[in-house]
């Protein structure tokens, strides 16, 4: 017996064993529960709302709430665009984009300006997005609070009264302890002044990029099984102390070592002869390079 | 039209009381000191305050004094809010100038009054304190619940308070869970008095605390007390406490009052028998 006997689907195929079409990985009742729940989040931007989260073929914390929001709004019209630290190549982000792709019919690219739904682990693309776009954020702790209080009545609780003293007493701590504030991604924002939400997993550096921004963002949170929003043209502001000016992640001097980019969000690659600074979004930079003559 | 008249009291009690269990209005009959219990035997209900009433003014500390189960702390929490209170009224002078009903109001104004206008310090400082955070981060919360945004000047204040409180500064970013009992107790009372509240109640202060831990503490609480104006309640079952803190005073016995007056007469000529063996305890 030969292994192409026992997994005849893991011989080679012509499409290098990815089936290129797939069964819808949500029913249309589940599809309906979802859109209703990212509905209720829009209403109240920045709520945490709660949703039936389904199993999906990726292990939760893995993008399994952010591929069961994409996969509840996308149609066979969108593009999709799946990028995971930035990158569209890397493993988890071609895996889900097969999965959504495979699944709907949807068509997909690596270029924002084409794509209309843009699904992200840890960054928003450095392009200007548009008000057509959809940015869906993959979530692994959707509740900003829970580092400061466990009980999770009590947690509702100061949601609901808006009682965010404890958030600004670990900022307090964190600058008393560290000289600065350190906490980067995740940084607690209070949207259109009403709740406190967790901005993770995005760098500080996109904080800026959702206040008040053209397109809509969508939160979900597979494992907590949590879904919220930010809509387009809302607050969000950073909590920050008056005399604390809030600061996004930037080093002196760094510039991408392939395109020369000064104004994005860079990375360090280590390397044998000192580290280097590339920028996060990669598709960003390959097209600036394009640009620039050198292919 | 006629400005309203701001009352000559901070903090006005009225008819209060809490029975737990069955609210049943027949509860009252068997229970109370002349029954010698506080549980009735009617209804099942435990009566643990009925018919509470007193007013403190700015500047004025009133003792409740009582052995445990008396229901004096039962009284404090439903001042606090703490616990809801089965009947009566309490009215603080700020609120609606004295004419809201405190006990009325939504569990979320009633938390909100805690920031700034009725501080709470507790036997037990991890009831007041988060001891996972540093003394200076537990008066910052307060000041931040009070809307201060400002790093330089939530230090400054979280520094002066410690300082009045006796906080060593050097361990202002230390863990309150590193502190000793007595330590506790001054960050309790530097974060219950952040906002300057006018009206602070003190709920076993300094029991529990060595005794010469507890005197210093007293000290402190005497002096704050004097210095800032407050109108303060002390619930306490020790005459020294009481007899040191407060010009006047309440005996409560199995949830009710059985006498009141001005702290020095009633430890002087105390009239109830059981005032009178609480006073023979304390000078033995």
């Amino acid at each position: 017996m030969t292994l192409a006997d026992v997994l005849p689907e893991a011989s080679p195929t012509p499409s290098g064993g990815v089936p290129t079409s797939l069964p819808p990985l949500l029913d249309e009742h589940a599809k309906r529960e979802i859109r209703r729940t990212i509905l209720t989040a829009v209403a109240v931007p920045g709520y945490q709302v709660p949703f039936g989260s389904r199993e999906m073929p990726v292990a939760r914390g893995w993008g399994s709430g952010g591929l069961q929001v994409t996969l509840a709004v996308v149609g066979s019209g969108d593009t999709v665009k799946v990028i995971d630290q930035g990158d569209d190549a890397g493993v988890n982000a071609v895996n889900l984009r097969r999965l959504i792709t495979a699944s709907t019919g949807a068509n997909e690219s690596t270029v924002p300006e084409e794509s209309t739904i843009i699904q992200s682990r840890h960054r928003i693309p450095e392009d200007e997005l548009r008000s057509d776009h959809i940015v869906v954020l993959q979530v692994p702790v959707p509740e900003p609070l829970r580092g400061v209080e466990r009980d999770q009545r009590e947690l509702a609780r100061m949601h609901a009264e808006a009682d965010y003293a404890k958030m600004w007493v670990s900022l307090y701590e964190d600058k008393v302890r560290n000289g600065v504030i350190t906490q980067t991604t995740g940084y607690p924002c209070l949207v259109d002044g009403r709740y406190v939400i967790a901005t993770t997993p995005i760098p500080r550096w996109d904080i800026p990029r959702l206040h008040q921004a053209p397109f809509l963002t969508l939160f979900g949170a597979g494992r907590e099984k949590r879904i919220y929003a930010v809509p387009p043209h809302t607050d969000v502001e950073p909590l920050t102390f008056t005399d604390v000016p809030f600061e996004v992640e930037r080093t002196p001097g760094a510039t991408c070592a392939t395109c020369g980019s000064d104004r994005s969000f860079l990375v360090e690659v280590p390397a044998a002869t000192g580290s280097r600074w590339v920028c996060s979004d990669s598709d960003w930079c390959r097209r600036r390079q394009k640009a620039q003559g050198h292919d | 039209m006629t400005e309203p008249n701001r009352p000559d009291w901070m903090l006005k009690v009225e008819g209060l009381g809490k029975i737990h269990g069955a609210p049943d209005r027949r509860s009252l009959h068997d229970t109370g000191p002349e029954h010698g219990t506080s549980k009735s035997r009617l209804t099942g209900s435990v009566v643990a305050a009925w018919n509470v009433s007193f007013e403190v003014a700015a500047g004025e500390a009133l003792g409740v004094i009582g052995e445990s189960g008396s229901g004096k702390s039962t009284v404090m929490r439903c001042i606090a809010g703490d616990q809801p209170a089965t009947a009566g009224s309490v009215r603080l002078a700020r609120v609606g100038d004295g004419a809201t009903e405190i006990l009325d109001l939504e569990p979320a104004a009633r938390r909100r009054l805690r920031v700034d206008e009725l501080a709470v310090v507790y036997q037990d400082p991890a009831e007041g304190l988060d001891l996972r955070v540093t003394a200076g981060g537990n008066v910052a919360e307060r000041l931040t619940a009070a809307g201060w945004r400002h790093f330089g000047d939530i230090r400054s204040r979280a520094s002066e308070l410690l300082s009045r409180t006796e906080v060593p500064l050097e361990r202002m970013d230390d863990l309150v869970a590193t502190y000793s009992g007595g330590m506790r107790q001054r960050v309790q009372l530097a974060k219950a008095l952040a906002n300057r509240p006018p009206i602070v109640l003190l709920d076993e202060p300094t029991t529990g605390l060595d005794a010469s831990v507890a005197a210093g503490v007293l000290d402190l609480i005497r002096n704050l007390l004097e210095e800032l104006g407050l109108a303060a309640v002390v619930v306490s079952h020790d005459f020294r406490v009481i007899e040191m803190l407060t010009t006047r005073c309440i005996v409560m016995h199995h949830g009710r009052v059985v006498e009141s007056g001005l702290t020095d007469q009633l430890l002087e000529d105390p009239h109830h028998p059981y005032s009178q063996r609480l006073v023979a305890a304390a000078r033995s």
